[in-house]
């Protein structure tokens, strides 16, 4: 079976998730909408207070080419627009919504875009128009990716349903559950875009997401003039989904180093966002909802969920029984790339793609060894750079041999972290290093 | 926020971390431990073929590195080396190179030495450039060659197999060392000196003279794959040594049939094995580079074989690995892996 060179296994923990069927959370009473919600500039607000909005409404307009419309994610009444803790732990500036409790949240009903026959410039603004971004995790606005520059062309379209990240298992059931909205959404893209493969990469741990894509595959073909959806089965190991590292597995094909998959002619988009676009072209429902795990061994009640965005962590862990008394530690995402949550009173924004709980026992920093220079950390990168150096380098601050040992290349995936028998917090210390390469104005290409 | 939700159970506060939330099971001291058990069955073969007197031995050399690590390492030094592990595994694995009827106080001397000028003086585990085990081994055969080239017949043959040998009694500096000692000579010296070589089945068996730990080529060959499948050490680094000495042995063999004796004897006898399981493989003192490790290995298989076949010593085993050790850092800098996107295929 195809897949990248180096990575790692670790444990899947996908269990306790991957066979229960997704459910949609019950309206909450308060929906925060940060502003700031991806890549690229935050979204200007075009509402003000006592404001009252439907259900997909835009509420904030995108500032600039790299940024996005921000949609209401149920029908209400603004209540502020003010700053609002992001789960990054800034405060930033956010739209508050309270949902109106006799609002039956019916969607828009929308006659279907005709996409085929909108010149690509129209349907790059359509994409930011409802607001779709990565859905994976990285959250970048996806219509610049679909503004391909003067004399490219994008001639390949991979569609990641890799889902290599521990717990989460949100892309899984969307293939189980949707798997016709992914194909929809794929055909739409690649044919408007005019490549001449799609192609679904999807890890073999989910026979039954690629059994059901495949059969949705073969239902839609034809049903554009771009070519048809292929669904590629993957080995299990991670760090998959990284884009770079899905094109090596489906096509062995090396994006260079400071290069984007454009330059190889392709193009790389989570399964949830084809989703999103079939959603927004066929049925005119913008990007106001996402699907994600529920999980870790501090929740009671592990689950896929379908979530309003802006919907609290609160709510979300209350919905499934609540913390454990021996929770300590929540993360938003992945536990390979995810982000620690101080509080929990943070919304869902359009990258989180899970919510996991870990206990004490779990959360306990681990005791560090010497490095014994075992080199797992180099076996894991897949990347191939050599972690190990690169820690032993940012402990001495030596950030110039850093930058030379090409430090700046780490996609920050964890592997050599996870990797190492020593407890060396590998990636941390890059992580660090990083920024501070970055500060000095160097990071060579 | 729901009053329901408030009533749930709630962390006082959360800790925060970052990224990544998990981490492998296996760590340094596990690792450290299952080496040990690795190496339980290659005791049991020395106190089978050299008898229980083995034992006082094995235990000299290690309560000398124990006592190195507290005399040397610091407080902080000796509580890791005893959280790791790394002391008593540097101890016994210089026990088991050592001869049969060596004089405790010899043993115990080495294992000190080992730690102390091994690793110690380094910056402790993790800094040092030579294998531990083997800078104790090659310390005591520079002061005391004799002793560490008198060999004893397996414990059964001259003596019988539960008497203690005298001469590991041998009081320190006062008594001659092995003169009241029935020896016996390594299929390495009897091939080198004399001419015979030794069957394969008996070196496969371990019924021969011999360091302890050394004999018995397939039951090491057995813990070897063993520990390769459980990833205990980097599997290229014995592979490469087993491959040069087989290839440059062989062809040695086809252009020098009467110098050289056939590639399987190379493999087979003398401390080939243990060197290549457990010494070579400590991934202190080998590259950190894949790459790196094929280039270590050769380096060892093709040392080893020279030593042997060219050199004054019947036996190369610990110099051609000490050699590589101080070639590490080179071999490291030249194998550094192609990063991702560049070069090559980029």
């Amino acid at each position: 079976m195809k897949t990248f060179q180096h990575g790692v296994h670790p444990a899947e923990h996908k269990d306790a998730t991957a066979d229960s069927p997704t459910r949609r959370l019950p309206f909450a009473a308060h929906y925060v909408l940060p502003l700031a919600q991806h890549g690229g500039r935050p979204s200007k607000a075009i509402v003000t207070p006592g404001v009252r909005v439907e259900r997909g409404d835009p509420v904030a307009e995108p500032d600039g080419f790299v940024s996005t419309t921000l949609c209401a994610p149920v029908a209400g009444t603004v209540t502020a627009v003010e700053r609002r803790r992001h789960p990054s732990g800034a405060m930033v500036d956010a739209i508050e919504i309270a949902a109106d409790p006799w609002s039956p949240q019916r969607l828009p009903s929308r006659e279907p875009l005709d996409w085929a026959a909108m010149p690509l410039e129209e349907f790059v603004t359509q994409v930011q128009r409802a607001g779709i971004v990565g859905l994976g995790g990285a959250a970048f606005p996806s219509h610049v990716k679909y503004k391909v520059p003067e004399g490219r062309k994008l001639e390949r379209l991979a569609v990641n349903g890799c889902e290599c990240e521990p717990y989460l298992t949100c892309d899984h059931r969307l293939m189980v559950e949707r798997p016709e909205a992914v194909v929809r959404g794929a055909m739409i893209l690649g044919a408007k875009l005019g490549v001449r493969e799609i192609v679904v990469g999807v890890e073999a741990n989910k026979p039954d997401g690629i059994a059901a894509l495949e059969r949705a595959a073969k239902e839609a073909a034809g049903s554009t003039d771009g070519p048809t959806v292929d669904v590629v089965p993957l080995d299990v190991k991670y760090p998959q989904g990284a884009e770079k590292m899905l094109i090596r597995a489906l096509w062995r094909e090396e994006v260079p180093a400071g290069k984007l998959p454009l330059d190889l002619g392709v193009l790389v988009n989570n399964v949830q966002t084809m989703a999103a676009l079939a959603d927004w072209f066929d049925a005119g429902v913008p990007l106001i909802e996402r699907w994600l795990t529920v999980s870790g061994p501090g929740v009671r009640e592990p689950a896929n969920l379908v979530v309003p965005i802006g919907t609290s962590v609160r709510d979300i862990l209350h919905h499934c029984g609540g913390l454990l008394p021996e929770a300590r530690e929540v993360v938003l995402g992945g536990p390979m790339m995810g982000q620690p949550l101080a509080t929990l009173d943070v919304p869902v924004l359009k990258g989180t793609s899970g919510i996991l709980a870990f206990t004490e026992a779990r959360a306990a920093r681990p005791t560090e060894y010497a490095c014994l220079k075992c080199g797992r950390c180099l076996e894991a990168c897949s990347n191939f750079l050599n972690p190990s150096r690169l820690a032993r380098l940012a402990r001495a601050g030596r950030f110039d041999d850093m930058d030379r040992a090409f430090a700046m290349d780490c996609m920050e995936c964890g592997a050599c972290s996870w990797s190492c028998p020593s407890n060396i917090p590998i990636v941390q210390l890059i992580r660090v290093a990083k920024s501070e390469i970055r500060k000095h104005g160097k990071g060579k290409k | 926020m729901s009053d329901l939700a408030s009533r749930e159970h709630e962390p006082d506060s959360l800790i925060l971390r970052a990224a990544p939330y998990v981490s492998r099971s296996l760590t340094t001291p596990r690792l450290m431990t299952e080496v040990l058990i690795a190496l339980v069955p290659v005791v049991a073969a020395a106190v089978v073929f050299f008898g229980p007197s083995a034992l006082l031995v094995l235990a000299a050399s290690t309560l000398g590195s124990v006592l190195a690590e507290w005399a040397f390492g610091g407080r902080r030094g000796f509580a890791a080396a005893f959280r790791d592990g790394s002391a008593p595994l540097t101890g016994l694995l210089l026990g088991l190179t050592l001869p049969p009827a060596i004089p405790l106080w010899m043993a115990v001397l080495g294992g000190a030495v080992a730690i102390a000028l091994g690793k110690t003086v380094f910056g402790g585990l993790g800094q040092n450039v030579f294998n531990p085990a083997l800078v104790g081994r090659a310390f005591l055969q520079a002061a005391f060659p004799t002793v560490l080239t008198t060999w004893s017949p397996p414990a059964g043959e001259a003596t019988p197999w539960l008497a203690w040998r005298a001469t590991n009694f041998a009081f320190p500096f006062l008594s001659r060392p092995g003169v009241d000692a029935v020896t016996a000579a390594t299929p390495l010296s009897l091939a080198k000196f004399q001419g015979v070589t030794t069957a394969v089945p008996s070196l496969l068996s371990g019924h021969t003279a011999g360091s302890l730990g050394e004999t018995s080529a397939g039951l090491l060959l057995l813990l070897g794959l063993v520990m390769a499948v459980r990833r205990l050490f980097d599997w290229r680094i014995p592979l490469a040594i087993l491959l040069a000495v087989a290839a440059f042995g062989g062809l040695l063999h086809v252009l020098l049939p009467a110098r050289c004796p056939s590639p399987l004897f190379l493999l087979f006898s003398g401390g080939l094995l243990l060197g290549a399981v457990f010494m070579a493989t400590d991934p202190v003192t080998s590259p950190v580079t894949p790459r790196g490790a094929w280039v270590f290995g050769a380096g060892i298989g093709v040392l080893v074989v020279l030593i042997r076949l060219f050199g004054g010593l019947p036996e190369g085993v610990m110099y051609a690995v000490l050699l590589m050790n101080a070639m590490v850092p080179h071999v490291d800098r030249w194998t550094q892996p192609r990063p991702f996107g560049r070069g090559r295929a980029a």
